[in-house]
């Protein structure tokens, strides 16, 4: 059968082009992979090779012609013992690109699945454990290395990898005590060596383990930040859902003390940006315990964001075989009803010591830790300021893009009619972390910004 | 046709000359469809082809075993087709379709088939060299014998990762062969524009990993290359590294128009040294096959590729809905 030559697409964009040289002449015979012609795009001239074997029948554009369209019949090829003649009955090419046409189709659907009238907020405001559990006084250091130890001891498929963390017992010695318990197969020291060791342990997730990568800060990950991204929290997507990336990166992250530019910013907005990805910022101990024991259990690539100088820091802890935090649900630290502050990790540190020096001045501050930046619980954080009227976010990574201009958009979008004030972001400076105690201090988040903050959204 | 070293003295089999006949033909018949397909607009975006370099992955295959896992970049197809994977599913996903291996979510650069252990199709150059280390480390982790191919370019061999990746695989002894496809062309940038290596296998002996440099346009030395990696692999030797020097007849992608090199060049070694009719050639000297014989293999395969190509037509774009699927795995995944 008399089959037509079509003009061809020779890159993603291209739409038209000229036919600037014909190879071939009518009546030659020619074999798959053949040279037909030179076709010129705005971009470059590119060979179109024949893709069947026949005999160059009929040439319907001639050389020289500028702006064929895709698709349009180029030439003719005929089979042999077929004459030029057949082809005046041929049909005109039907299979022009659907994809275009389609891809239309689904704009108007595909836009805003969320557009639609905001829901009521319906937060989960449920304990964390059993009233009257037994608690008992730990270091979030401890509690971190309670909840992987207890993971490690139930499920053979999760190992710890990372610079340092078995034979010096971790650099911050978050992983104190495990490799005697568990061996070098399971607690690996690996070479400084991010961007490899993030790719092997994204790799063994896809091989069936659940890799928890220790970074000796968070700032070293950036050079393993492509497989964070591109690696293990798109798989799953790309793969049509066949392949997950059950995987726990973890490490300190944000200012230390007097560590310098290179060493001290946070990424809670940076890996809270990315579909496939869930980040978790635990401030007290029991939350580190519960949200990583939850990390590591959970299907999908985990960023779970320490913090230094909070390593050190006791709280209460319950005593119980074995519980978990699950991702998604806020909590209210404190009660109150002038005016809401959110915040997560260290920065609730200046939360809540601002609601305590409010009180005294008779502004009632509710205090929300998110406890995980994705998924967020948006709903808590509405059902507060519908209360309240007021926001105030509190973080220590930079202000442009921060996680408190998402909140901010989200009570815009759903809240909007309750704002009493205009929503105040406090974060960190928008300077390289100085060096200089004094710089230093005055480039971090203070409660003193968050007391003042909250006197202007209460007028007060 | 150039003397290959191994052909003379390898006593294949007739069965198993026609299979690579046949596994070969498959691919290029395949991305030639892949081509044409692209041309009508019915691909889309990136789209790397492999032909040219079908002895490759045909040949180390060969010396797998069910169990082994294969890893690669965006120019994929052949390794999927020389794994196992159905061509229809394959060429449904490069139209984008609901009948693809990702359900048209993934596209040409990222197909994955948990059953036949292929892992990827992966876009960032380089990227899947520590992941395949990660998926023999799973492995070794478990104690069992398999070994992974983790598959990249001569391009991807100038990336520190993969000297990162040397540095671990052979401190933990993992059993990953290293294939370095080298087809002599980064995109546009020939090899020697690149590095004055003289070679880039040898650059594993830094790590103390042992290599070599393969044909690899004879199917039958890279099948023998690739059983003496494996061996070492299995036997808890740790990594090898095999520089396969091949050749891709196409451009980088379908938007190249291949100006860095002549048209001389690439006909010089279609006509002298491409692999499948180096198999051809052996089949009919050898008598292991008549003319006849092949013609209807060549028959087989093109209604093979036609029915894929029909196939990757007809199925449906995905659901509207398939937008917001598979972001989150809800229950740990099951895999190999």
């Amino acid at each position: 059968m008399a089959t037509e030559i079509l003009m061809p697409a020779l890159s993603p964009t291209m739409e038209e082009g000229t036919l600037a040289k014909w190879l071939v002449k009518e009546g030659d015979t020619v074999s798959a992979g053949d040279i037909l012609a030179e076709i010129e795009t705005d971009k470059a001239t590119m060979e179109f090779e024949a893709v069947d074997e026949g005999i160059v029948g009929k040439i319907l554009i001639d050389a020289g012609t500028e702006g064929v369209k895709v698709n349009t019949p180029i030439a003719v090829l005929l089979e042999e013992g077929e004459s030029a003649d057949d082809i005046a009955t041929s049909a005109p090419a039907t299979e022009a690109a659907p994809a275009a046409e389609a891809a239309d189709k689904a704009a108007p659907a595909g836009g805003s699945a969320k557009a639609a009238a905001p829901a009521a907020p319906a937060p989960d405001t449920s304990p964390d454990w059993p009233e009257g559990t037994q608690m008992k006084t730990q270091t979030v250091r401890e509690a971190l290395r309670d909840a992987m130890a207890e993971e490690m001891r139930n499920h053979d498929e999760v190992f710890v990898m990372g610079e340092e963390v078995a034979e010096y017992q971790g650099a911050y010695k978050i992983t104190q005590g495990l490799l005697d318990e568990f061996g070098a197969r399971r607690v690996i020291d690996t070479p400084i060596t991010e961007h490899g060791f993030a790719g092997i342990g994204v790799g063994a997730a896809f091989g069936g383990l659940r890799p928890i990568v220790e970074f000796m800060t968070f700032n070293f990950a950036m050079q393993a930040i492509d497989h964070i991204l591109n690696s293990a929290a798109k798989t799953l997507y790309m793969s049509g859902g066949q392949m997950g990336c059950p995987i726990v990166f973890r490490g300190p992250n944000g200012a230390a003390a007097r560590v310098g530019a290179q060493h001290s910013q946070c990424y809670a907005a940076w890996y809270a940006q990315i579909p496939g990805l869930k980040v978790v910022m635990p401030y007290s101990a029991a939350d580190a315990k519960g949200l990583l024991k939850q990390a590591i259990r959970d299907p999908n690539p985990v960023v779970f964001l320490e913090n230094e100088i909070l390593y050190g820091r006791s709280f209460e802890v319950p005593v119980l075989d074995d519980f978990t935090i699950p991702f998604g649900k806020a909590k209210i630290w404190r009660e109150g009803t002038d005016v809401t502050i959110v915040s997560f990790g260290i920065g609730m540190t200046y939360a809540l010591d601002a609601a305590e020096r409010l009180a005294e001045d008779g502004i009632s501050a509710e205090v929300i830790d998110l406890r995980t930046i994705r998924p967020m619980d948006t709903d808590a954080i509405l059902a507060s300021v519908m209360k309240t009227n007021r926001l105030i976010t509190v973080e220590e990574g930079y202000p442009q893009g921060s996680v408190g201009n998402y909140i901010t958009s989200v009570v815009m979008e759903r809240a909007f009619d309750y704002l009493d004030a205009p929503v105040i972001n406090l974060a960190g400076k928008d300077v390289p972390m100085p060096y200089a105690a004094n710089l230093e201090k005055l480039a971090l988040v203070t409660t003193d910004e968050v007391v003042e903050a909250a006197r202007k959204v209460t007028y007060r | 046709m150039a003397t290959r070293k191994t052909a003379a003295k390898s006593n294949v089999s007739a069965e198993e000359l026609l299979g690579f006949y046949r596994d070969m033909l498959l691919i290029r018949r395949f991305e030639e469809k892949a081509g044409q397909l692209y041309g009508m607009g019915l691909i889309g975006g990136f789209c790397h082809l492999y032909i040219g370099q079908e002895a490759v992955v045909v040949g180390l295959e060969a010396a797998a075993k069910e169990g082994d896992k294969r890893i690669t970049s965006y120019r994929d197809h052949g390794h999927m087709l020389a794994c196992g994977m159905d061509p229809k599913g394959v060429m449904a996903e490069l139209t984008g379709r609901e009948g693809g291996y990702s359900r048209g979510k993934g596209g040409s650069m990222h197909m994955f088939s948990k059953e036949k252990h292929f892992y990827g199709g992966h876009g960032i150059v380089g990227a899947q060299v520590p992941l395949g280390a990660g998926l023999a480390f799973s492995d070794r982790y478990k104690g069992n014998d398999n070994v992974t191919f983790t598959y990249f370019g001569d391009g991807a061999a100038n990336q520190g990762q993969v000297y990162e990746t040397y540095n671990m695989a052979m401190l933990w002894d993992l059993p990953v062969i290293f294939v370095i496809e080298n087809n002599k062309y980064a995109m546009g940038t020939s090899v020697q524009r690149a590095t004055k290596s003289p070679s880039l296998w040898e650059r594993g002996a830094a790590y103390g990993i042992k290599g070599e440099e393969v044909d690899g346009m004879d199917v039958l030395a890279v099948k023998a290359a690739g059983e003496k990696a494996v061996a070492h692999c299995r036997a808890g030797k740790g990594p090898y590294i095999l520089e396969v020097m091949t050749y891709r007849y196409r451009g980088h992608s379908m938007s190249d128009p291949a100006k860095y090199r002549t048209r001389d060049e690439v006909q010089k070694i279609r006509e002298e040294r491409d692999a499948i009719e180096h198999v051809r050639e052996l089949l009919l000297q050898g008598k292991h096959a008549s003319e006849d014989d092949l013609k209807a293999i060549d028959k087989d395969i093109k209604s093979v590729v036609n029915d894929a190509a029909e196939f990757a037509k007809e199925s449906p774009e995905p659901a509207l809905e398939e937008l917001w699927t598979d972001i989150y795995a809800s229950e740990v995944p099951q895999t190999a």
